[in-house]
């Protein structure tokens, strides 16, 4: 069988594994330079409703985000709450929020930034409402409705 | 003596083995999440010195949607299944004047959407999400009829077109004060 004499050698080339370690710190690198470490705690519960007419938002580094929802601590209450970056907040607090978010960016790109509102799907809207008077004071006018994409049936 | 020629050689072996654990590492604390949702443009606040105009647009133009305190929908005054909305948004969008109840033409078509403070923010966003859709389905229907493609496929300067033929006019209304 001469198809099988060559396994039978002893010494059968050995693969050349030397570049593999090169191989995984390309990885290595591209994945710590694309990671972005979850930097703040989540203290409310955000359930995002699915809709169907999801758009996604081009640079995440661009998006002030914040979150409505009951406390998840369960001593805060079951009353939704509004937080903004680690800790919870007031409507009233929403403007300078934003104007100290949008003093972090060069000018030229100030009105790109985009609010994202997480809220959970039983908030009512008039805290929503409040926020939404609020932005509008402060004119960031881009919003964004976070939610999950999926199917709707709402169709005959 | 005669020094040895041999470079003693490192034993790069476990190498890949450590960079494999920093790999895994990172794969898996990384997120990638994008963030998605509705995009919505909101109206600019009133200069209180120079306070908007009053709006000139005939009644038919504006299509009516209220979601009252407890999550009925309401268009034009009627109570209305969310089945229904979007064929009905079509209508208003696509009437070219044809029946009265309905818009003049589409670069005038508005779709007034209400909500009152206790409406639930689930089924304002199913609300809108509807309306968009409808937004979305004429817009594609025309760019398939006009340059037989779908509006996603569409180069800028034919979306523009697109865009002016049904601008996407979703006014929010100031809300109505009920129910909390």
């Amino acid at each position: 069988m001469a198809t099988f004499k060559k396994s039978n050698k002893k010494d059968g080339t050995a693969i050349n594994t030397s570049a593999l370690p090169d191989i995984v710190f390309m990885l290595l690198f591209f994945f710590m330079v694309a990671t972005k470490m979850r930097d703040k705690d989540v203290m409310v519960k955000t359930a995002v409703p699915v809709v169907s007419e999801v758009e996604k938002v081009e640079k995440k580094s661009w998006v002030n985000f914040i979150l409505v929802g009951p406390p998840l601590d369960a001593s805060k209450g079951t009353a939704p709450r509004i937080q903004l970056d680690d800790k919870f907040a007031d409507v009233d607090e929403v403007q300078d929020f934003i104007i100290l978010r949008r003093n972090e960016f060069p000018p030229a790109i100030r009105d790109y930034l985009t609010t994202s509102i997480k809220a959970d799907r039983t908030v009512r809207m008039g805290l929503i409402q409040d926020v939404k008077q609020e932005l509008r004071q402060v004119n960031s006018l881009k919003l964004l409705y976070s939610a999950n994409s999926g199917d709707v049936k709402n169709r005959r | 003596m005669r020094k040895s020629r041999k470079i003693p050689e490192i034993n790069a072996g476990s190498m890949a083995d450590i960079a494999f654990l920093l790999l895994v590492f990172f794969l898996v604390t990384t997120t990638m999440d994008t963030d998605k949702g509705l995009r919505v443009k909101l109206p600019p606040w009133p200069d209180p010195n120079n306070p908007p105009p009053i709006s000139t647009q005939n009644n038919r133009n504006v299509l009516e949607v209220l979601v009252n305190a407890n999550d009925m929908l309401l268009v034009e005054g009627q109570l209305m299944d969310i089945e229904e909305l979007t064929e009905m948004t079509k209508t208003h969008l696509t009437n070219e004047g044809r029946d009265p109840r309905f818009a003049d033409n589409s670069q005038d078509a508005i779709v007034s959407l209400k909500n009152a403070r206790g409406t639930s923010y689930e089924r304002y966003l199913e609300v809108y999400n509807e309306l968009k859709r409808a937004y979305n389905e004429v817009r594609n229907e025309y760019a398939v009829n006009k340059f037989n493609r779908d509006y996603s496929q569409l180069p800028e300067d034919d979306r523009d077109e697109v865009q002016d033929k049904y601008p996407m006019k979703i006014s929010e209304a100031e809300p109505v004060d009920v129910g909390e």
